[in-house]
């Protein structure tokens, strides 16, 4: 099917708004109504025709050709179809996704898969902080579905994760899967300092050690599971070289012993 | 109707008549094909018939690495009881007891449905706190510490309430040696029919029962019309030719898989031919009025093409 692409004509002026560009949000919609829908986060409006020429397609699919760390919430809600961004996004991408699939053709700001339900988010670039967590006042962060990122994300990936699985092939930075109540968050590369902080259950796979973990992650040994076959079948197609993290023995430590301390981090022995 | 002789072997004009029953499927895995048959042959005994095992069990079929959940060999289990009641507690107890105790293996269900037994939602409790949830996708497993590792157990599996319990073979031939020659060569054929199984001991009984008895409480007894010692004291069914009778029972998962089997059986009966193997073949039936699954023999013969559809239904 022809997908609707909006295709970008100049770099916005302002912060944009663009949770309203998802496919069921425009499904329905004519090419005229959408060019009439609002992006604006100031008093001064911006509607999809100003900065976007739209071609006719299924609004099932959308592709947005262009991108701006400007555009924040893309997908924001979004429960079917898929959105495709050949450019960099704003915050909260995929935040409160319960279904479809997002891709990032760029990077991606804060926020990113927050409070996420179901559905599968790829980012191709870096994302920033907080991956997959909630804001400020809310009780955990994503619920559900695949995050895959293929570059770096920032400090507190996986914050407060309670389902699903998180995958950054590249490297996270400090206290990645703090305060996890469950979930799976896989990094490919290295972690920084107090991965696993305060978290309560949940599985953290780390490609390359960062060094201490701290004195309430205790040794568990080494390790060749079936959990690991099962994880490695499971985000294989994904992400086939995280996979192949899984495919060797691991060391397996819990915590945080601080709180609950049914969490597990694998690192490579 | 002309006695229908294939390869010399009689086709009865007769039918199995079989039952509904709840099954489910599940993968039994382990490091090496022959631990993962050990646990699937130490849950599936004692399982050969619903009048005193509560369920019947046998293995399907075997897996190989690349068609299972974890990518270790396995192999397909079958389960079937009465009630969806009687198969969660045949189903929980044999795994708890004989899989999960089974070194380095794992279990998974194996067929998609709404209605779900619990599985490691109860063998969870084995991990006195220790267990771990573990949720990828749509597919939730418990993780139960042991000491060998972890027992891997999925949560719930689906039952089908389309299964097919009761269809069957009487193979009757002149002597001891050629019934069990011709019933082998039933179950090595049915052995290769997906979503079915033989429960009995290498596929085989040897004390196919009638319902009810002389006794008070006995719901079945022994089949009196086809023992051959008793041929001339009772109302026989057997002809002065017949010296042996063994039954094939099937199970499946849909009744096409019960009629597929007992196609397959039929047919390695008569490939193999009255000489060294069957005189007759024969099938079970209440007269057809207990059971809603009729299976006509003559239409499951290899040359059955213009008799009455296998397995249809009649009310």
């Amino acid at each position: 099917m022809k997908p609707l692409v909006l295709r970008l004509r100049a770099a916005p002026e302002q912060r944009l708004d663009m949770s309203s560009l998802t496919p069921q949000r425009l499904a329905g919609k004519s090419l005229r109504e959408i060019d009439g829908v609002e992006l604006q986060t100031t008093r001064r409006a911006v509607r999809v025709g100003d900065l976007f020429h739209a071609s006719d397609g299924s609004a099932e699919h959308i592709v947005i050709a262009g991108g701006s760390e400007r555009f924040d919430r893309v997908g924001e809600g979004m429960s079917a179809g898929s959105l495709t961004v050949d450019g960099d996004v704003g915050i909260r991408a995929g935040r409160r996704m319960a279904g479809g699939r997002l891709t990032v053709n760029g990077n991606a700001g804060h926020w990113t898969a927050s409070g996420m339900a179901a559905g599968f988010i790829e980012i191709a670039g870096d994302v920033g902080d907080r991956l997959g967590g909630p804001l400020a006042g809310e009780v955990h962060g994503m619920s559900g579905g695949m995050v895959v990122v293929r570059g770096h994300a920032g400090v507190r990936a996986a914050d407060r994760l309670r389902r699903g699985a998180l995958i950054v092939e590249g490297n996270a930075g400090d206290d990645a899967g703090s305060r996890m109540l469950a979930g799976t968050l896989i990094v490919r590369g290295a972690a920084g300092a107090r991965t696993g902080y305060l978290m309560r259950r949940g599985t953290i796979v780390l490609g390359m050690a960062s060094g201490d973990f701290g004195p309430t992650f205790v040794d568990c040994g080494v390790h060749d599971l079936t959990a690991h076959r099962l994880m490695a079948a499971y985000i294989r197609e994904s992400s086939a070289k995280s996979a192949e993290l899984l495919h060797v023995p691991l060391r397996r430590l819990m915590g945080d012993m601080a709180v609950l301390g049914k969490g597990e981090i694998f690192v490579a022995a | 109707m002309q006695p229908m002789k294939l390869n010399g072997v009689r086709i009865d004009d007769t039918f199995a008549e079989a039952f509904g029953m709840r099954a489910a499927a599940i993968v039994i895995t382990a490091d090496s094909l022959r631990w993962a048959r050990q646990a699937a042959v130490t849950m599936t005994g004692y399982a050969t018939s619903v009048i005193g095992c509560g369920c019947e069990a046998a293995i399907d079929r075997e897996l190989r690495p690349n068609q299972t959940p974890d990518g270790r060999p396995g192999v397909r289990v079958l389960v079937f009881a009465m009630s969806a009641t009687d198969l969660q507690n045949q189903l929980r107890n044999r795994v708890g007891q004989c899989v999960l105790t089974s070194p380095g293996s794992a279990c998974y269900g194996d067929l998609e449905g709404e209605e779900r037994l619990k599985l490691g939602d109860s063998l969870r409790y084995f991990g006195d706190g220790w267990q771990i949830s573990k949720r990828l996708g749509a597919r939730h497993y418990w993780r139960i510490p042991v000491m060998d590792g972890e027992f891997v157990c999925e949560a719930t599996v689906a039952l089908t309430r389309a299964a097919v319990g009761g269809g069957n073979l009487l193979i009757l031939a002149a002597g001891s040696k050629q019934a069990l020659a011709a019933a082998e060569a039933a179950v090595e054929a049915i052995e290769a029919v997906p979503d079915a199984i033989m429960p009995f001991p290498g596929g085989i009984a040897r004390s196919g029962s009638k319902i009810g008895a002389k006794y008070k409480g006995m719901r079945a007894s022994t089949n009196d019309a086809y023992c051959p010692t008793l041929r001339g004291a009772v109302k026989t069914a057997l002809d002065p030719e017949i010296g042996s009778v063994l039954e094939i029972v099937i199970d499946g998962l849909t009744s096409e898989a019960v009629a597929n089997a007992m196609r397959a059986g039929v047919r390695a009966i008569v490939e193999l031919g009255a000489a060294t193997g069957a005189a007759r073949v024969s099938a079970g039936n209440y007269g057809g009025k207990l059971g809603p699954h009729h299976y006509h023999l003559r239409a499951l013969s290899p040359d059955g093409g213009d008799h009455a559809r296998p397995g249809e239904e009649e009310t």
